[in-house]
């Protein structure tokens, strides 16, 4: 009797515990603590791991935060920063255009975050985008497809989201370069 | 005579501070411009729909809503504050931000520039909404 018992416990631990631990052995999480989740160095030193906490560019935050989410330099790699800052006139179907000094000025700072040269999950990014591409969208790269797989298509065209470039509809803290999971609030 | 001229005077004395800011700008357009700026013309060009060079329907109300008191929001779905001065005073105070949104918005919904006489019109349609 007592043996069926162990026996029983022992075959619901398994049955439980090993999914749970295929399911969630990922990499989502950066165990580096001096890396934020994509890339830019934090040099708070692990005071808060999962935010990106740059200084960033002032002229990146007016300018490239008017329309649509602050979009992170990693994301990218620099030749699709050169790209789309040399296309701003037809920027995904509106008109950009910057004034040439402001515009030189973002384009240096994208391009000296861009992933690939800044280390940390960039790095990954970037090895994830053939060189033979120049991505304009975030969105068309595997980095974010894998990151979102689980999502179907139809979540997107919620009234409150309205499409995957929408990032701060569910990452609140899109903005700041904070993408954590725990934090990921997807609206209804 | 006098006394209705003064009275007059004193009228738009008292009302000059109060939109002394957005008038300024009001001011430099409509010298550029073959008549004053009418808030009627503007009201028109805001609502006015064009198709777009990728042949979508746009007009200014597509992003600012048709009621400019009103927080609009972008194709990307970013909320933008009110247009009209009334609900949102730092509005057209800023002539440098004020001509670089004139230039994208209008190429992006007239396919070309603004006259001055539409800027001219355009920013006392919206001086007007209360």
């Amino acid at each position: 009797m007592q043996t069926q018992y162990w026996l029983r416990l022992a075959a619901v631990l398994l049955l439980t515990l090993v999914p749970a631990g295929l399911i969630l052995a990922d990499d989502d999480d950066d165990d580096d603590d001096d890396h934020d989740e994509i890339g830019l160095v934090d040099r708070t030193h692990g005071a808060s791991p999962r935010m990106l906490v740059p200084a960033g560019n002032a002229a990146w935050r007016t300018e490239c935060a008017a329309c649509h989410t602050l979009y992170q330099p990693a994301l990218l790699p620099a030749r699709s920063w050169e790209k789309m800052m040399t296309g701003l006139a037809e920027h995904f179907g509106e008109n950009a255009t910057l004034d040439t000094r402001t515009r030189v000025e973002i384009t240096g700072f994208l391009v000296a975050n861009a992933a690939g040269r800044s280390g940390g999950r960039g790095a990954r990014i970037a090895e994830t985008i053939p060189p033979a591409q120049t991505p304009l969208r975030i969105t068309d790269t595997m980095y974010f497809k894998r990151k979102h797989h689980e999502l179907s298509v139809s979540v997107y065209k919620r009234p409150k989201i309205g499409s995957p470039a929408n990032c701060m509809a569910c990452h609140p803290g899109a903005n700041a370069g904070d993408f954590a999971e725990d934090r990921v609030k997807v609206p209804r | 005579m006098k006394s209705v001229k003064l009275a007059l005077v004193a009228v738009l004395a008292a009302a000059a501070p109060a939109a002394a800011a957005d008038s300024a700008l009001l001011a430099k357009y409509a010298a550029q411009a073959p008549a004053k700026g009418s808030a009627e013309r503007g009201r028109t060009l805001y609502s006015a729909v064009h198709a777009d060079k990728q042949g979508r329907d746009v007009s200014c109300a597509t992003c600012h809503t048709p009621d400019p008191r009103q927080t609009g929001q972008t194709r990307a779905g970013k909320p933008v504050e009110p247009l009209a001065p009334s609900a949102n005073p730092q509005r057209f105070t800023d002539e440098v931000k004020v001509e670089k949104w004139f230039g994208r918005n209008c190429g992006d919904v007239l396919s070309r520039a603004c006259t001055p006489q539409e800027k001219a019109d355009f920013i006392a349609y919206l001086l007007s909404v209360k």
